[in-house]
């Protein structure tokens, strides 16, 4: 017995995460060579924080510049560069690497798997991320500057990139290459690590979400490759595929970017619903409403956003036929969407509530989302879309569905979960002043783009009429508040890392199910080493 | 200290709000416009606004009702239920057929826009970067549209700073149509179906009119159309739509309506052609215009102009084609847009020098589409002035050898 003991101790000194106890060298190695789910999870959320970073201080640049019309602080072409470069970082370096975090750690938790299953895979495709960066960024420095033809790199005008453009495509290679071993990983391992009694319909939402959002990704990111290919060989080595002079098309650059595009944006956003679905149960202390129907509706979500591509392109002169195709499946998405908000009110109604920070987030969530949706439905209807198309209003759209959308519900999963991770409480008071002042100020900066948009103030223009000054200030002083608020976020997460706070229990919440709640807090390096027995009540309809 | 800088700031914030509500009324809402079809998608608009309105205060309002009496610090315990299979039939039935009728009027409107029959004129409308170019099929008038140089001149980075006095300059250029202004809009008749073709001569642009409702992309190697009938005479102003290179943003749109007879006389004006039955009512524009109107006729046989000419012709050129990338110094901005101040191109031979403009080199985009005079006299002006002094004169007809 006492052997045992002693071995065991010296199993966990061996075998444990080098700290910078142990020195640097052995702490960067450690980092660098690690297959551990967990560390891999906070590997690319903090990158993704480094790239909301990045990505915020170059919306700062777009904002100030439109503060008030004239051209005070830069030269059109950098405004290009920056617009450009704000959506790449933002959505390829922040939102997706941090719901692949996200996925990285509470996947296997959540389904009682000891790691992913493919541990070096899931290394190396945290690693390419660095380097797709490091080759997108670098371009700032370049002889013509960064990327400047907007983040859909539509040709010809893409085609007039400087010295940055191979740079862009490689990067774009790198991110599809990185996305693409994330999402087998995480299918992989969804369909073979489950612990015995965790069936499909037992999982939890946020696993589900991940399951369809990875077969949304392995489905497009090679056509987006394939996509940025032709681009490269149109410029390099003669080919026509977009050049009309040489018998090319370049409308059919925009249809295969869509295809890709436009599953990319639920690749965005589905992950979302699966936090949200996984927060309110639990602040509500009641279980999810309606758990198979949120399962289905996913997939049809999933299913249709491969039929609704081209309403990214009501105006490049569609047949008729088409675009009334693409109006009426366009609007279909609205029945699943709606059914989605239906459940989650109703698993709030008659629920016995409190409003810790990770459930303020998730109610905004739903509010705002749902805002983003309406305008979304109004843009689907192509004779009025042909008035709001690339005007603020789309602006508008997408940023309601991604930042107090997708955004809100990392920030929220981040909260929820980050007790678990550091085995200590953040911060309540700031926790809860980080929400009303993100929520107060993002509204700000996105809600008066709706009205630039319909006054007919189009996107991506570095100065505009007199008429548009109004919304536009208001909106850049959003802007500034909002991004000084995160300082807040960014504190409060410094303080849990360094393990200051009340010490967490293990179910950290009172309403919380699951398994990831059954291990101890913080997580143990190794977990469900043996699978773990799955109890009834851990499952999302628990009765 | 930081106090007052504060203060200073939020006044400045205060100013600006107030300078620019007292300027244009804060709009709101999309415009109505001043065709049968934009006062239909209006429609459209403010009802799917409404519908979604109504749905968001229903479902907004028992999530809120429910978040503020089913709490716990309300001792409000929770239920145990998680399924309905009545509630979500229910839900997924009503908003299916909310959405039908929303489709219906929506694509009534859509194949109404669609139809291209009984068209009375037809306009040509191609996209470069970054002006329009206009051509009347029916009448063979063809001209450029650019953004005005007043507005071109503003627009420089740095021509105006920050706060309230800045922008009260600013709202004066163009009597308050700051960057939605051009020096030749496209004219058209109120009440006639008017057909526009859209191509591009580059990158794709896209021209629409918020009051008319209408927007398409420009694509290179395509033409698509659409259609629109103006009841209201008037000035109605929209901008590139899509983003099309550095100056996206400065390249708008000015179309004015005109009665019938005024139509009749601004063609006859850009034809220098003086229509029998309208010799009254047109007078009076053509003798305003004398001097634009024997430029066509010179045009055939290019005259030699002198140095003081093609210089004051080519700072015109220049300033509103050229000054954007390479300055109005002609400093530039090394390296994408070189400097033409002691540049290669502007002192080297002539010849390359007028190719270059023709076809465009990199960033720089072809302006072949500016007539031979203008060439000659830009590239005068580059070789004679901006810090250059090659003494090279350069007549219209050596530019014509060089197409």
């Amino acid at each position: 017995m006492s052997h045992a003991t002693h071995a065991d101790h010296g199993h966990d000194h061996h075998h444990g995460p080098a700290t910078l106890k142990d020195g640097l060298w052995p702490w960067m190695m450690r980092w660098i060579s690690t297959t551990n789910h967990k560390d891999l999870g906070t590997l690319y959320l903090c990158f993704a924080f480094l790239m909301f970073f990045i990505g915020g201080l170059m919306s700062l640049v777009i904002r100030a510049e439109l503060f008030q019309p004239g051209m005070q602080l830069v030269q059109p072409e950098f405004f290009n560069q920056m617009t450009t470069m704000h959506a790449l970082v933002m959505i390829f370096g922040g939102v997706m690497p941090a719901f692949v975090g996200l996925a990285n750690w509470m996947v296997p938790l959540m389904i009682g798997a000891g790691d992913l299953a493919l541990p070096r895979v899931n290394n190396w495709g945290f690693w390419l991320l660095p380097f797709a960066f490091a080759l997108l960024l670098s371009t700032l420095f370049m002889d013509g500057g960064a990327p400047a033809g907007g983040w859909t790199m539509y040709p010809p005008l893409v085609l007039q990139t400087g010295d940055a453009f191979p740079f862009l495509i490689f990067a774009v290679h790198l991110m599809g290459v990185s996305s693409i071993t994330g999402s087998i990983n995480v299918a992989v391992t969804i369909l073979n690590m489950r612990a015995p009694g965790m069936t499909l319909l037992k999982m939890p939402l946020f696993v589900w979400t991940w399951l369809i959002t990875a077969y949304l990704l392995i489905a497009t990111m090679p056509v987006l490759a394939g996509a940025v290919t032709m681009l490269l060989t149109d410029r390099y080595f003669g080919t026509s595929f977009f050049n009309a002079a040489g018998g090319g098309d370049p409308v059919m650059f925009q249809h295969i970017f869509w295809f890709f595009g436009h599953p990319e944006v639920y690749i965005l956003i589905l992950p979302a619903f699966g936090v949200v679905s996984m927060i309110i149960p639990t602040f509500a202390r009641k279980p999810l409403f309606g758990y198979s129907s949120m399962v289905y509706a996913t997939a049809s979500i999933a299913f249709l956003s491969f039929i609704v591509w081209a309403h990214h392109m009501f105006t490049v002169g569609m047949p008729l036929a088409g675009e009334l195709f693409f109006m009426f499946s366009t609007m279909l998405i609205a029945v699943p969407t709606g059914v989605k908000v239906f459940n989650w009110i109703a698993t709030m109604w008659r629920g016995s509530m409190t409003f810790e920070t990770p459930m303020l987030f998730a109610v905004g969530f739903v509010i705002l989302f749902t805002i983003g949706g309406f305008s979304g439905l109004m843009l689907a209807i192509a004779p009025a879309d042909f008035q709001y198309h690339d005007t603020y209003f789309v602006v508008a759209h997408f940023h309601y569905v991604l930042v107090p959308g997708a955004v809100f519900a990392i920030i929220a999963g981040v909260y929820y979960w980050v007790p678990k991770w550091t085995g200590v409480m953040y911060n309540e008071k700031l926790g809860q002043f980080h929400f009303w002042w993100s929520a107060f100020w993002i509204n700000v900066t996105f809600f008066p783009q709706h009205f630039s948009g319909l006054a007919g103030m189009p996107r991506r223009i570095p100065d505009y009429a007199v008429q548009f000054t109004d919304f536009n200030v208001i909106s850049s002083v959003g802007a500034f508040a909002f991004f000084f608020g995160q300082f807040v976020f960014i504190y409060i997460m410094i303080q849990c890392m360094r393990g200051k706070g009340e010490k967490a229990t293990d179910r950290v919440w009172e309403g919380a199910h699951g398994l990831e709640w059954t291990v101890p807090s913080p997580a143990p390096y190794h977990t469900f080493e043996t699978p773990p027995k799955v109890e009834e009540s851990e499952t999302p309809a628990h009765a | 200290m930081s106090m007052s800088t504060m203060q200073k700031l939020a006044a400045g914030f205060a100013a600006l709000l107030i300078s620019g509500s007292a300027g244009a009324a804060w709009d709101f809402n999309m415009p109505r416009g001043v065709t049968e079809i934009s006062q239909e998608v209006w429609n459209l608009h403010m009802l799917i606004f409404g519908i979604c309105t109504v749905i968001a205060v229903l479902v907004f309002g028992v999530m809120i009702w429910s978040m503020l009496h089913h709490r716990k610090s309300k001792g409000y315990k929770a239920a145990q239920f998680h399924h309905s299979t009545t509630a979500e039939v229910i839900w997924t039935i009503i908003p299916f057929f909310i959405l039908i009728g929303m489709a219906i009027p929506a694509a009534g409107t859509l194949i109404k826009m669609e139809d291209f029959s009984d068209t009375d004129i037809t306009i040509k409308i191609t996209g470069y970067q970054w002006k329009w170019q206009y051509t009347y099929l029916d009448e063979g008038i063809d001209f450029f549209s650019s953004l005005h140089p007043d507005s071109n001149r503003a627009r420089q980075t740095g021509a105006y700073g920050w706060g309230s006095s800045a922008f009260d300059e600013l709202k004066k250029v163009n009597d308050g149509n700051y960057l939605l202004e051009v020096d030749n809009p496209l004219v058209v008749p109120v009440g006639k179906k008017v057909r526009l073709l859209l191509t591009s001569n580059d990158v794709i642009h896209a021209w629409g009119v918020p009051d008319l409702a209408i927007k398409k992309d420009a694509i290179p190697g395509y033409i698509n159309e659409m259609w629109t009938k103006i009841e209201v005479p008037g000035t109605y102003r929209g901008q590139c739509v899509e983003l099309c290179g550095r100056d996206h943003g400065f390249m708008p749109v000015v179309v004015k309506a005109v009665s019938e007879e005024e139509y009749r006389a601004w063609v006859a004006q850009q034809k220098g052609v003086e229509p029998a039955q309208q010799v009254a009512s047109a007078a009076s524009v053509i003798a305003a215009v004398a001097s634009d109107a024997v430029a066509p006729a010179a045009a055939a046989e290019p005259a030699k102009l002198s140095k003081e000419q093609l210089m004051a012709k080519g700072k015109e050129v220049y300033d509103t084609q050229c000054a954007a990338c390479h300055k109005p110094d002609g400093s530039g901005m090394p390296p994408t847009f070189p400097a033409i101040k002691g540049g290669k191109v502007s002192n080297g031979p002539v010849n390359a020098h007028i190719s270059q403009i023709i076809k465009g080199k990199n960033a720089m985009p072809p302006f072949g589409s500016l007539s031979d005079e203008q060439i000659a006299a830009v590239v005068t002006y580059q070789r004679n002035a901006l810090g250059n002094s090659t003494g090279d004169v350069v007549q219209p007809d050596a530019v014509k050898a060089a197409r």
